[in-house]
């Protein structure tokens, strides 16, 4: 749930490679790594922004970037995805690797993860063998420390020919090393020595056959070295992309594909076929990472991961990883409910009574009627409602959920639920992007990134929309809470009802996310899943405090204002429509009356469909727009607590079916107009949006209708 | 022939050192990045809850690999 101003919406899509300097004279930075490595944290920790962090594998799948100064000069410091290699395997390798490539930044810092240090030295060859002026920055050193590993940094920094310099990113004052370094290396003063992997004798000296012409077309643009085992490699991405920024021209020129030939020839009359050569090559790499390693790494505890060891065979055992799972869905929504009820009803009190001296305001200057019922009765007071439901809960789940994400059990889940996803002929990591979903459904789209097979891709960002975003979850807490939570005299006990109702109408989402992944892999999306592996990174201590002030401050107050955005306007338009009358009735009287029929096959009625459709904007607008509905219709009161809202419902026909098909509706609908946009862009194409518009609509309107139509039929 | 041992036929708490890949294309390459090369130290440290994924300890990091895939990992 990669949830802040920059991942959401209209802005979650691919900086690319523009970047963005406040000052000429700024020297452009790339932060590359493996993934979750805490780049993201570095990047945060340097330009004091606030690009969302947590503890699994490919959280940042687009370009972010942020501007710092050391003091000395200015930075612009982008945040790349976090890949293993740069041999661009899948769609986050080639946006690394071609910003590495043709971005040209003056530096390139790769972090690595000082716990699994010999892993993440493959990306950092590879790294060298593009850009001679790295600096390495090893993260994680209080992680390594506390499992008893020891880094020699200037053995590392003297085998590699590179700056190298530890840091905890987390706590920012480590990072001053690695400014001090940036500076020198920005200057170009300290001449670098970068190691260079040596290669089998045979790709060596195809290598060298290659070298003359590529450094010709090339012209210092790119490593030459490295391009020519790329082209030996027959790199396709990378070819395609030197057409487009070298021009046609290059892979056209006869002199050097002579030389390719024969140069593949030659290696073939060696054995060395072209799967060969890619496993000679990364082989070569790997055994000098491994030998760079040995020589800085010492493990003083044989036994340093133990502890994650022992958390993971409860966390993910046969008999614990579900109802595990289930129950901490469970008491992350009843810590929310519970927890949401006191302020939501200090806030509801505090801003009515902030209504009533708006009132009396406009009174005082004798303000006409109607302009006191526009801004007071519709603008404000849905307003009002938003403010004093929405966030309660959300500034209690945002920051729990980010701490479950923090500690890094979200892969857990991903590996728990691969095989039910296989089952549905797709991939486990499509239970992370449904997790993202439960923020924010565009965000969860963007992150489908991360998912290699563009099929199973698809499958992740057509059923995104099963798990409900922030802005759909008030809504769901209200209605049950109005509906379902028992008697208040319960305590404890009906706020623990509330968070099962909650918990179930999650799993009947999910569950539905199954249904109709299989259902697409059977249909539209024919196929087999495809293969996959999926990193369970150590368990971090979270950062408690952090997470809650960020996830208050990004999340939870960017979600709200966009809610507010939508819901201040669309509280004027509503109060308009609802008080302009044409012929006998109102504009919205009209318009529930014509729906109205048709919404009563679906146990619904006119207003609550037309609260759905007027909330394509934003989810978190279907309640007040239900409110303004009904209080325009007649019975005008104070809608300070639940109980009262229970009773402007009942008034209106509301019965516990209809609360059902409200939660269903509000569960499987067509996803918000943002989202859309957003799977637009993913997709490219208009075919699948109207798929991802279609899908949930369709399971909405029929659990709805067999839920009506039962119901009719029984009673 | 005797069929050869994979990482598959691994059960947890189960160390072996990898031999021949037998996975071609896109799979190779995944288990190439992660550094799965010949006579690495691999460690199965235990099944996902439905059984397959499994978890394997590589090169110090923990990675799911699933059934179908493992098997085509030879052992040395």
């Amino acid at each position: 749930m990669g949830l802040t101003t920059s991942a959401v919406g209209a802005n979650a899509i691919d900086s690319g490679l523009e970047i963005r300097k406040a000052s000429p004279a700024d020297k452009v930075v790339a932060l590359a790594g493996n993934p979750n490595v805490g780049k993201s944290t570095v990047f945060n920790a340097l330009t004091g922004m606030n690009q969302h962090t947590g503890n699994w594998p490919g959280k940042t799948v687009a370009n972010a970037q942020g501007c710092f100064s050391s003091g000395k000069r200015g930075y612009v410091l982008v945040d790349i995805p976090g890949t293993y290699s740069l041999m661009a395997h899948s769609a986050e390798e080639e946006i690394a690797r071609n910003f590495l490539c043709f971005a040209d930044p003056d530096v390139t810092v790769v972090v690595c993860d000082a716990t699994c240090l010999e892993r993440n030295l493959n990306l950092v060859l590879q790294t060298l063998e593009i850009s001679s002026n790295v600096v390495v920055c090893v993260n994680l050193m209080d992680e390594a420390k506390r499992k008893h590993i020891s880094i020699d940094i200037d053995a590392l920094s003297r085998r590699l020919g590179v700056p190298v310099v530890g840091a905890t990113a987390r706590n920012k004052r480590t990072l001053d090393a690695l400014v001090r370094a940036l500076d020198e290396a920005a200057d170009g003063t300290k001449p670098m020595m970068p190691f260079v992997t040596r290669y089998p004798a045979e790709i060596e000296c195809a290598v060298s056959a290659l070298l003359p012409s590529v450094e010709r077309l090339a012209g210092g643009r790119l490593n030459s070295r490295w391009l020519s085992l790329r082209l030996l490699d027959r790199d396709e991405s990378l070819i395609r992309e030197i057409a487009r920024y070298f021009g046609p021209d290059f892979m056209e020129d006869d002199e050097l594909l002579g030389a390719l030939d024969a140069a593949q020839a030659e290696l073939e009359r060696h054995g060395i076929t072209s799967d060969r050569l890619n496993d000679l090559i990364v082989s070569s790499l790997v055994s000098a990472a491994q030998e760079i390693s040995a020589e800085s790494v010492t493990f003083h505890d044989a036994k340093y991961n133990e502890r994650d060891r022992r958390v993971d065979r409860v966390l993910t055992s046969k008999w614990g990883g579900y109802p595990i799972m289930l129950a901490l869905l469970l008491l992350v929504f009843w810590l929310t409910i519970v927890g949401a009820n006191y302020p939501s009803s200090l806030l509801a009190d505090g801003l009515f009574w902030v209504q009533d001296k708006l009132s009396e305001l406009f009174a005082l200057l004798s303000a006409p009627t109607w302009l006191h019922d526009v801004f007071v009765l519709g603008v404000y007071r849905t307003l009002a409602w938003v403010v004093s439901v929405m966030l309660p809960p959300m500034a209690i789940f945002f920051p729990l959920f980010t701490l479950l994400e923090d500690v890094g059990y979200l892969p857990r889940i991903a590996y728990n639920l691969d095989k039910p996803f296989r089952r549905c002929n797709a991939c486990g990591k499509q239970a992370l992007t449904m997790c993202m979903g439960f923020g924010c459904n565009a965000a969860g789209i963007v992150g489908c990134r991360i998912i290699d097979s563009p099929r199973e891709r698809l499958l992740a960002v057509l059923t995104n929309n099963f798990v409900p975003c922030n802005g759909r979850f008030p809504t769901l807490i209200a209605v049950i809470g109005m509906f379902f939570a028992g008697a208040a005299s319960w305590g404890v006990a009906s706020s623990l009802v509330s968070a099962l109702a909650l918990t179930a109408v999650i799993v009947l989402g999910i569950a539905m996310t199954f249904c109709s992944t299989k259902l697409l892999s059977k249909t539209l999306l024919k196929g087999v899943p495809s293969s996959f592996t999926l990193e369970l990174p150590p368990y971090r201590k979270p950062q408690v405090g952090k997470v809650i002030v960020r996830s208050l401050l990004d999340r939870t107050l960017f979600v709200l204002g966009r809610a507010a955005a939508v819901a201040a306007p669309a509280g004027l338009g509503l109060w308009l429509a609802a008080n302009i009358t044409v012929g006998d009735a109102s504009i919205l009287a009209h318009c529930a009356g014509f729906l109205d029929p048709f919404a009563r096959l679906l146990g619904l009625d006119g207003i609550i469909l037309i609260a759905f459709i007027l909330g394509l904007p934003a989810n978190e607008i279907v309640i007040p727009i239900i409110i303004m509905g009904y209080m325009a219709q007649g019975s005008l009161l104070e809608l300070d607590s639940t109980l009262q809202m229970r009773e402007l419902f009942v008034a209106n026909g509301w019965t516990a079916i209809t609360a059902i098909n409200v939660m269903l509706f509000s569960l499987m609908h067509w996803p918000c107009s943002t989202t859309l946009l957003t799977i637009k862009k993913e997709t490219g194409s208009w075919k699948w949006t109207a798929v991802a518009f279609a899908l949930p609509t369709a399971f909405g309107l029929a659990a709805c209708f067999i839920v009506a139509t039962a119901a009719r039929l029984l009673s | 022939m005797i069929a050869k041992k994979t990482l598959a036929t691994l059960t947890p708490g189960d160390s072996a050192i990898v031999g021949e890949l037998k996975t071609t294309g896109c799979m190779r390459r995944r288990f190439l990045d992660i550094g799965l090369v010949e006579s690495t130290p691999v460690k199965c440290i235990g099944r996902s809850p439905g059984g397959d994924p499994s978890a394997y300890l590589i090169r110090g990091a923990v990675i799911a690999i699933r059934e179908e895939d493992s098997r085509e990992i030879l052992l040395a």
